[in-house]
């Protein structure tokens, strides 16, 4: 009973969702009750830990005794006890609650820089951070490294911002760095808009220091005094988190005047976003942190020369400045020896929706795209066909099954008409409607629209209405090359990135999956059964065992019949939920 | 209200704070922005109220009326997306019977919103409750949830 | 000096300019609706794009710095495309009532629509509905016909100082408002209704009066104060129907709102055009007998009644007074207040007579108060 003990709780946002501070208290409880604590409570001690990625099976409990590690997923308070009755005291884990194979083949292909520490350290606690070898990178810099070699570390390392756009660090770094003002800034961008990517959010509640240290790094190469971290308060575990860090790393003397002892004052403010997606735009960002409406304006110039406050800025995404202490620690051979011959090093995706494993991952760039869908990922939720994935979010594009072998890299990515962006992978089967999808996009840039220039504002607009028609069942011929050409002219006229990327779900799902387009307008049909107005329910006589799972669902009462016979849906009522769809058993709900 | 005001305005000067962030503090501090706080600070500050305005108006943050005791949000992220956020949306509409195109119930005691993406798409879909985050959501759990917030207030 | 190309022809423009700017300057048309050159560049119209070798992307040419050696293409097919689509995408969401709008015929929406031949629009759809309030006299506001270039919120804010309005909400819903969407309230100097290319904002004074081809335009000079403004008095039938500034003027364009609004008294009915000498209350019944007979050469004005008198008989009324109270009361007793809107010369003349005739110092003038 002398062995050293050790609990580790995923608590991120997926964690805590999943019930992880009950977990956690049960486990605290568990400990006290079986007197535990007066053996071993030296050496036992539970720590909360950030994502280590497959937040679908939390929580993930890692016990780990006398060296050895066993982890358990879908853990609930009341399993507790057993584990701490089995596993702890008598020394027998529990089998049939550890991980199951997935788990590990979830892990293995994964190449870990970024996340190498998340869902291991304890990320309320410096020490933990310290104890991996935290702030080594720093201190290397500050005391044996100019700003001049930091950034030749960074430029030889091949990292490219990680944000979206790809734009090589270093060599931001070096033009801000040559740049003579009094006053520079660096900004840490963490407004982490698309929806379905959540990498930056994981990030800094799993490891804020690593976020921390790359910043004061940057600060120390570029010649910033001042750095801001732009976030978003729809995040708001990750910003108490960063918080704390910030006050640690301030009291451990990395922040604050006189950095280590040297003659380097830096320091970070937390600006919290209001809720506006084109913030994460570099110059709306700005205008944001200046306290106005986040509306960017034209670029040249470029915020390195003339940024905050018309300041030489430097604005880097939480993945890269992640990845810097990394890199210096390694070295830059280290670092460019994963990747390929443009993209090089690691990146962090959101892989997302239709697949089993579903979660955060790190892979080297470059590796087959159905890598990461079947061995990674695990493959398409309950057996269903593997139709697209979409990635990049609202500015990115889906890539079909038949391209399922192209390698993941910016420049792959964007030959078969998508982006990397800032790294959501959404996963869609047979049942996602591809016209729905591009649809559902553009009510997304539609309503995050700035509203400042016309082909943005009045473009998506038009292009959404179209998508409407199309979807219900009023496509007119002629509607695809429409949209095609309207597209093309609000991504050629658009003033910022949000309107000139945001034609891109439109653009892509034309080109591989027109004749679904051609179905909705010609046929009026939605050949995956999504769009409600081309629709209809119809109970299949032959499943039926008038069970009435259906009635009972069903939101409108359109569905009669009595018990253990034949139900029927009134069209009339019908309001094509699908909930009847879903409820029933027997598949005797038929749609087309 | 009036104290209120002059204590935010002592964090505003010593934070260097912008408008967004006197928003910010003023909507933690009556759960929505009033003309009155915004007119104050207005004078005050020597900015015009019409910035405040066209401030306010463009986060999605803001909210220029009272909102529900209890708030339920559901995420229309991506990956809610296709796992069918909109259902759980238009079932929580129909269960709150939220008069057309308002966000709040005539008793003022629930305000539904949609937010973009929590950034918890692996447990999709998602519902954040009174600021807890509940994954995986079906409507049958939902809808429970929320009648057990309905019967609180009921007992009250 | 900068040397640079624009559609071939060498162009030689101070560091610093635009290329909107060089191009004007090389007289080379570029259409634009939301730049201003003396209010902050806006880059949101996106009319004014241009090529330029070797950017991939058209680029806005009124936030484009000129370079040397650059190369920029103002007009080919593929930008005339781009110009029209944003117009076409204009005019989706604008009521299109040109027949019965104030601004036909001096409004840049609609000259753009007629050069680029907009007539079907491809992509009609759903357009913003606003209902018109403002109780104010001066400034009327059909936010339905705004496109959002934002120069009447940037010379509220950057000329007047007074930032009245701002662009609230955003994408499709943004609009320009007071703060709260209230009624308007303001100096009213109307500076925002200047700048505004389209019939969004027009004076509440100029409804159904004429329109700019109707318009005969006189310049001539402000007369409410020291300033000396210049004016345009837009006349149609030899009556002002609304007022301007150009911009080339001592004023830049600017005008008060006494200079833009204050001009119905020129054609007011209560406008003296003759001279006319009050009553005495003693002939009170004889004015009696002569109205009810109709006499219409006789005026009742703020409750006293005055009868037409010829300038002689008038101005001899004048002189007898001044000298019988001159020489009761001695030259003192009597003081003269000028006004602001008579020429220099005018005044000078006043205290002239004031100091010589009347013999007294006792000279003033409005502007001093």
């Amino acid at each position: 009973m002398k062995n050293d003990l050790l609990i580790k709780i995923c608590m991120g946002t997926g964690g805590l969702a999943a019930g992880g501070s009950e977990v956690m208290d049960a486990f605290k409880k568990q400990l006290r009750v079986k007197g535990i604590k007066a053996d071993i409570s030296k050496h036992c001690s539970i720590h909360r830990v950030g994502c280590r990625g497959l937040c679908a099976k939390d929580v993930l409990v890692d016990i780990i005794l006398n060296n050895v590690k066993t982890t358990y997923q879908f853990i609930k308070p009341y399993m507790v006890e057993r584990i701490i009755e089995e596993h702890v005291i008598n020394g027998n884990p529990v089998e049939e609650w550890a991980v199951t194979e997935d788990y590990h083949q979830f892990h293995n292909k994964q190449i870990k820089v970024v996340l190498s520490d998340c869902g291991n350290i304890d990320p309320e606690d410096i020490e933990s951070y310290l104890n991996v070898g935290g702030y080594d990178a720093l201190k290397q810099v500050i005391s044996t490294m100019s700003p001049k070699d930091t950034i030749e570390i960074i430029k030889k390392s091949g990292l490219r911002g990680r944000g979206g756009a790809g734009f090589p660090t270093g060599v931001k770094w070096e033009i801000c760095f040559k740049e003579t003002s009094s006053q520079k800034y660096i900004i840490c961008n963490a407004d982490e808009g698309d929806p379905g990517a959540f990498m930056d959010r994981s990030v800094i509640e799993g490891n804020p220091h690593a976020v921390i240290e790359g910043m004061i790094i940057g600060a120390y190469s570029t010649g910033a005094d001042k750095g801001y971290v732009y976030i978003r308060a729809e995040y708001p575990l990750a910003v108490e988190r960063l918080k704390k860090a910030l006050n640690q790393a301030r009291q451990n003397k990395f922040l604050g005047k006189n950095i280590l002892g040297k003659k380097f004052d830096f320091d970070i403010k937390i600006k919290l976003g209001a809720g506006a997606f084109v913030c994460g735009e570099e110059t709306a960002l700005i205008a944001s942190i200046e306290g106005q409406r986040g509306m960017p304006r034209a670029k040249p110039p470029f915020p390195v020369y003339k940024g905050l406050w018309e300041k030489p800025t430097v604005i880097n995404n939480v993945e890269t400045l992640a990845n810097v202490p990394y890199i210096i620690r390694n070295g830059a051979e280290w670092y460019s020896s994963f990747g390929t011959e443009k993209s090089k090093g690691t990146k962090v995706f959101a892989l997302t929706g239709k697949i089993k494993n579903s979660g955060l991952i790190e892979v080297p760039m470059g590796i087959p795209l159905r890598e990461i869908i079947y061995d990674i990922g695990g493959g398409i939720e309950n057996n269903m066909a593997f139709k697209a994935v979409q990635t990049g979010g609202p500015s990115g594009g889906c890539i079909p099954a038949d391209l399922l072998d192209i390698k993941v890299d910016y420049e792959s990515l964007a030959q078969v008409g998508s982006i990397v962006g800032s790294g959501g992978m959404v996963v869609l089967d047979e049942n996602d409607c591809m016209v729905n999808i591009a649809k559902f996009f553009l009510q997304f840039t539609q309503s995050e629209s700035c509203g400042k220039c016309i082909p943005c504002r009045i473009g998506t607009k038009r292009l959404l209405e179209i998508l409407e028609r199309i979807t219900c069942g009023k496509g007119r011929e002629g509607d695809i090359e429409l949209l095609e050409d309207l597209a093309n002219d609000v991504k050629a006229t658009s003033l910022c990135g949000l309107g000139q990327t945001a034609p891109n779900p439109i653009l892509s799902t034309i080109r591989y999956f027109r004749d679904e387009y051609e179905a909705h307008i010609t046929k009026k049909k939605c050949p995956a059964g999504v769009c409600k107005d081309l629709l209809s329910y119809v109970v299949i006589a032959e499943f039926c065992k008038g069970c009435g799972a259906c009635k009972r669902v069903c939101p409108s009462s359109a569905i009669s019949g009595e018990k253990k016979a034949v139900h029927k849906i009134d069209p009339d009522l019908c309001v094509k939920c699908g909930a009847c769809f879903e409820a029933c058993k027997f598949k005797a709900i038929g749609k087309g | 209200m009036e104290k209120t005001l002059e204590k935010l305005y002592v964090d505003y000067e010593n934070n260097e704070g912008n408008i967004i962030s006197l928003l910010q503090d003023i909507q933690n501090e009556f759960g929505y922005i009033p003309e009155d706080a915004v007119n104050w600070f207005s004078v005050k500050l020597d900015i015009p109220a019409s910035r405040f305005f066209g401030i306010a108006t463009f986060y999605a943050q803001f909210h220029l009326a009272p909102r529900g005791k209890n708030i339920i949000t559901t995420c229309c992220g991506t990956a809610c997306h296709v796992k069918g956020s909109e259902r759980l949306l238009n079932g929580l509409i129909k269960e709150l019977d939220l008069p057309e195109g308002e966000h709040t119930t005539t008793d003022k005691e629930f305000t539904l919103e949609k937010v973009n993406c929590v950034g918890a798409c692996s447990i999709a879909p998602v519902v954040i409750i009174n600021k807890k985050v509940h994954g995986k959501v079906s409507a049958d759990n939902l809808m429970k949830e929320v009648r057990k917030l309905k019967d609180k207030e009921v007992e009250k | 000096m900068i040397d640079l190309k624009i559609n071939g022809i060498p162009v030689s423009v101070p560091e610093g300019t635009t290329v909107l700017d060089a191009a004007r300057f090389a007289d080379i048309p570029i259409p634009t609706l939301c730049h201003h050159p003396k209010l902050s560049p806006y880059g949101g119209c996106r009319l004014c794009i241009v090529e330029i070798k070797g950017v991939p992307r058209p680029v806005t040419s009124c936030t484009t710095p000129v370079s040397a050696g650059m190369e920029v293409t103002t007009t080919n097919p593929n930008i005339e495309k781009l110009r029209r689509t944003i117009l076409e995408l204009l005019l989706s969401d604008h009521p299109n009532d040109c027949m019965v709008c104030e601004k036909a015929g001096d409004c840049t929406l609609q000259e753009l629509a007629y050069f680029y031949g907009v007539r079907e629009n491809r992509f009609a759809g759903e357009r913003r509905i606003y209902t018109k309030r403002d109780g104010n006299p001066f400034l009327e506001r059909d936010m339905e016909k705004c496109i959002l270039c934002g120069k009447c919120v940037r010379i509220c804010d950057e000329v007047q100082g007074v930032g009245a309005i701002d662009i609230a909400y955003r994408g499709f819903t943004a609009k320009v408002c007071p703060p709260f969407e209230k009624d308007l309230n303001c100096e009213f100097c109307g500076q925002c209704v200047s700048v505004c290319p389209t019939g969004a904002l027009t004076g509440k004074m100029w409804g159904q009066k004429g329109r700019q081809k109707d318009i005969k335009e006189v310049d001539t000079t402000c007369q409410y104060c020291g300033c000396g403004c210049s004016l345009t008095l837009h006349v149609k039938r030899n009556e002002v129907i609304r007022v301007s500034s150009r911009e080339n003027t001592i004023n830049e364009g600017w005008l008060c709102p006494k200079g833009r609004f204050g001009y119905s008294f020129i054609n007011s009915p209560e406008r003296l055009t003759k001279p006319l000498i009050r009553i005495s209350p003693k002939d009170k019944s004889e004015v009696k007998s002569q109205k009810s007979e109709k006499n219409s050469s006789l005026v009742t004005r703020h409750s006293s009644l005055f009868r037409e008198a010829s300038w002689d008989e008038a101005l001899d009324l004048v002189a007898s007074k001044f000298k019988k109270i001159k020489g009761k009361y001695g030259p003192d007793s009597i003081g003269g207040l000028a006004s602001a809107r008579c020429t220099n010369e005018e005044n000078y003349l006043f205290q002239k007579f004031m100091r010589a005739a009347i013999g007294t110092n006792n000279v003033d003038h409005c502007a001093r108060y």
